[in-house]
C-alpha cells in the first residue's frame, strides 16, 4: 500500500506540506497587496508611498471596510446580504434629518445609523428564518429597494448638510501623535477587524457561524439554534453598513441620497478577492481585509495615473475572477497532492 | 430474566408522523432497556429512520410521546435530546466538512476557558480531549487538525460516532453506520456497539445488513410501511423470519402481536 513505500523522509516531507497548507491558505492573498504595493511604488515612485497619499487610503476605503466585514459575516452562513449599500443611505440619511431637526443630543446621534442598520438585518434576519423566504437574495433584494426608497422619502430625496462634529468624528477625525495625523476612520476599522477576528475565531457563536456555512444540518442535529444564528448573523452585517453610513456621512458632512448605490458589490468584492467562498464556512477577518486593500490600493494606483475610471471597473472585474481563479487552482493542487 | 420490571431507558408510545399527505410513522411504540442493543429493520421508506429523528428531537412527533427512564418529555430540538442524553449517528453523517475533526466531534458543545466575563473556545482543549477520545475508541487518524473533507467515508463514520459517544450518552441510535464501510471497518463499529452496551449504553441499531444485527443486537423490530410489524428477542427469531418480516410475511411462529404488547 502507499503508506509502505514512503521513506521516513517523504513522510516528513509530506507531513511539512499538509501542515503548510493552511498558511498558503491564510496569507497567500497577502502576497497580492505586497504585489499592489509594489507596483504603485514602481509606477509612481515620488507619490505612492508618502504619507499624503497613504493616509488617503483608510479614509477612502473604511466604509467598504465596514460593509465587507458584515457582508463576510453573512457569506462565511453561505448567505448574502443585497442590501447594505441602501442600509448605509438609509442610516445617513435618518442621521442627517434627525440633526437637522436638532430632535437629539449630538451624541446620541451616533447611535442612530447603528440601530437604523440592525432594524434592517433584524428584517433581513427574521425574513429569512420566520418567513422562511427561499434565499436571502429574496428578503435583501426587498431590503435593498426598501431601504433606499425610505431614506428618499424621508429626506425628500436631495442632499443635506452640515452635521454636529459629535456625528462627523468617527468618519473624519483625526489623533495627532507627533507629526502623524491618525485618521480616526482607521482607529475604527482596526477596533472592527480585531473583534470581528476574536469574534469569529474564538467565541463560539463565532464556530457556529462556520459550521452552519459547511453544513447547516450537522449544525442543527448538533442542538445549535441555526436560526438564532442566523438572524444574530444579519443583524451585525446590518450594524456595520449602519457603521458605514456613520462613516460616510462624517466624512463627507452631509447626507445625500446617491450615497451607496452598488456599495453591496464593492463589499462582495472584498469578501471574495479575500478567499471567502460563496458557498459559506471559508474564508478569515484577515483575507477581508486583504480584499479591502486589493480593491482599494488598485482605485489609488489607478487614480494616480490618470486611468478612467472605466477603465477601473474593468479591471477590477479581472481581479476578482483572477483572485477567484487562484484560488481555484490552489484547491486543485491541494487536492491533487493529498 | 423478566424485561418488564426495569424501566426503559427510553420509549416512544403511539408515534404518529406526517409530512403533509405523506403518512411516515403510524401508532409505532418502542422500548430501550439499558446496556440493550435493539435492531430496527424494515425495507426502504418503511419509516426508521423518521422514527428516530423524533427519537433524536430533530422532528416533532405529530402524535405520540417519548419518555426518558420513565418520564414524560418533550424535545424541541436536538439540543433538548442531547441535553437528556440521546444522541443519533445520522445516516448522512451530518458532519461539517469545512471544519476540524475535533470541531465536529465537540460542534454545539465546544470546550470554553473563561476570560473575565467572556467564554472563549479553548482550542488547546478541544484538541486534546478529541484525541484521547478517539484513542479510546480505538480509531486512528493523521492529526484531529484535519478537517473533515479530507477524511476517508470511514473516517468520517468514526468522526460521526466520536461526537454521539463523547459525552455521557444514556442511548446512542445509529442509522445504518456500516452502510458505506469496508469489512474491517464494519468489524470496529459492531464491536464498540458492544462495548457500549458493556458500558450500559442502550443502542440503537438501524441496518439492512442482518449479519450486523445478528451479531450485535439483543433484540430486533421490524417496522413495515410505518407500523410496528414485528419484533422478538435475537435468540427466538433467525434470519429467514426477519427478512420475512421486512417484506410484510409474518410467519405463525413469532405472534408479533401478543409479543409485542404494549402495557
Ligand atoms: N422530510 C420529509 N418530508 C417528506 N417526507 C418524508 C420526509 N422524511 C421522510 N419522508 C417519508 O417518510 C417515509 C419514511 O422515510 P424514512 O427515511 O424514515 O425511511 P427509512 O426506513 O429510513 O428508509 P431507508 O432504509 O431508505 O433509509 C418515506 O415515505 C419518506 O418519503
Ligand atoms: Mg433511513
Amino acid at each position: 500500500m502507499a503508506l509502505a513505500t514512503q521513506t521516513p523522509s517523504e513522510a516528513r516531507a509530506r507531513s511539512l506540506r499538509v501542515r503548510l497548507i493552511p498558511y498558503i491558505d491564510r496569507f497567500g492573498i497577502l502576497l497580492l497587496v505586497l504585489l499592489m504595493l509594489a507596483i504603485g511604488t514602481i509606477t509612481q515612485p515620488d507619490v505612492f508611498l508618502t504619507w499624503r497619499n497613504l493616509s488617503n487610503i483608510p479614509g477612502q476605503n473604511a466604509a467598504n471596510a465596514a460593509l465587507a466585514i458584515g457582508m463576510f459575516v453573512v457569506i462565511v452562513t453561505a448567505g448574502i446580504d443585497l442590501s447594505v449599500g441602501s442600509v448605509l443611505v438609509l442610516a445617513m440619511m435618518t442621521t442627517a434629518v434627525l440633526a437637522r431637526a436638532q430632535a437629539l443630543p449630538p451624541i446620541l446621534l451616533v447611535f442612530v445609523p447603528i440601530l437604523v442598520g440592525i432594524g434592517v438585518g433584524l428584517f433581513n434576519g427574521l425574513g429569512l428564518t420566520v418567513l422562511r423566504l427561499p434565499h436571502p437574495f429574496i428578503v435583501t433584494l426587498g431590503t435593498l429597494n426598501i431601504a433606499r426608497g425610505l431614506a428618499n422619502l424621508i429626506s425628500g430625496g436631495v442632499p443635506i448638510s452640515g452635521l454636529p462634529s459629535e456625528v462627523r468624528f468617527l468618519g473624519n477625525g483625526v489623533i495627532p501623535i507627533g507629526d502623524v495625523q491618525i485618521p480616526v476612520s482607521l482607529v475604527v476599522i482596526a477596533v472592527l477587524y480585531v473583534g470581528f477576528w476574536v469574534f469569529l475565531q474564538y467565541t463560539r457563536t463565532g464556530r457556529h457561524l462556520y459550521a452552519i456555512g459547511g453544513n447547516p444540518q450537522a449544525a442543527r442535529v448538533s442542538g445549535i439554534n441555526v436560526e438564532r444564528t442566523l438572524v444574530l448573523a444579519y443583524v451585525l452585517c446590518g450594524a456595520t453598513a449602519g457603521l458605514a453610513g456613520l462613516l460616510v456621512a462624517g466624512r463627507t458632512n452631509s447626507g445625500f441620497p446617491n450615497a451607496g448605490i452598488g456599495a453591496e458589490l464593492d463589499a462582495i468584492s472584498a469578501v471574495i478577492i479575500g478567499g471567502a467562498s460563496f458557498f459559506g464556512g471559508r474564508g478569515s477577518v484577515l483575507g477581508v481585509l486583504a480584499g479591502v486593500l486589493v480593491i482599494g490600493l488598485l482605485r489609488n494606483i489607478l487614480n494616480l495615473n490618470d486611468v478612467q475610471v472605466f477603465w477601473q471597473q474593468v479591471l477590477i472585474g479581472l481581479v476578482i475572477i483572477l483572485a477567484v481563479f487562484i484560488d481555484v487552482l490552489r484547491r486543485r493542487a491541494g487536492s491533487a497532492s493529498d | 430474566m423478566s424485561l418488564e420490571t426495569r424501566t426503559p431507558v427510553i420509549e416512544a408510545r403511539r408515534i404518529c408522523k406526517y409530512f403533509g399527505a405523506v403518512t411516515a410513522l403510524e401508532d409505532v411504540s418502542l422500548k430501550l432497556y439499558p446496556g440493550e442493543v435493539l435492531g430496527v429493520v424494515g425495507d426502504n421508506g418503511a419509516g426508521k429512520s423518521t422514527l428516530m429523528k423524533i427519537l433524536a428531537g430533530l422532528y416533532p412527533p405529530s402524535s405520540g410521546e417519548i419518555l426518558v427512564e420513565g418520564k414524560l418529555v418533550r424535545f424541541n430540538s436536538p439540543k433538548d435530546a442531547r441535553d437528556m442524553g440521546i444522541e443519533m449517528v445520522y445516516q448522512d453523517l451530518a458532519l461539517a466538512g469545512n471544519m476540524r475533526i475535533d470541531e465536529n466531534i465537540f460542534l454545539g458543545r465546544e470546550w470554553v476557558r473563561r476570560i473575565g466575563p467572556f467564554k472563549f473556545v479553548d482550542n488547546a482543549a478541544s484538541l486534546r480531549h478529541a484525541q484521547e477520545h478517539l484513542n479510546k475508541l480505538k480509531i486512528e487518524v493523521k492529526s484531529v487538525r484535519q478537517r473533515v473533507e479530507e477524511l476517508s467515508g470511514g473516517q468520517r463514520q468514526a468522526v460521526a460516532i466520536a461526537r454521539a459517544t463523547a459525552f455521557d450518552a444514556k442511548v446512542v441510535i445509529m442509522d445504518e453506520p456500516t452502510a458505506a464501510l469496508a469489512v474491517k471497518e464494519v468489524r470496529k463499529v459492531l464491536d464498540l456497539i458492544k462495548d457500549l452496551k458493556q458500558h450500559g449504553i442502550g443502542v440503537i441499531l438501524i441496518s439492512h445488513r442482518l449479519d450486523d444485527i445478528f451479531y450485535v443486537c439483543d433484540r430486533v423490530m421490524a417496522l413495515f410501511h410505518g407500523r410496528n410489524f414485528a419484533e422478538a428477542p435475537l435468540a427466538e427469531t433467525n434470519r429467514n423470519e426477519v427478512i420475512g418480516w421486512i417484506m410484510g410475511n409474518k410467519s405463525p411462529v413469532a405472534q408479533a402481536a401478543k409479543i409485542f404488547d404494549l402495557n
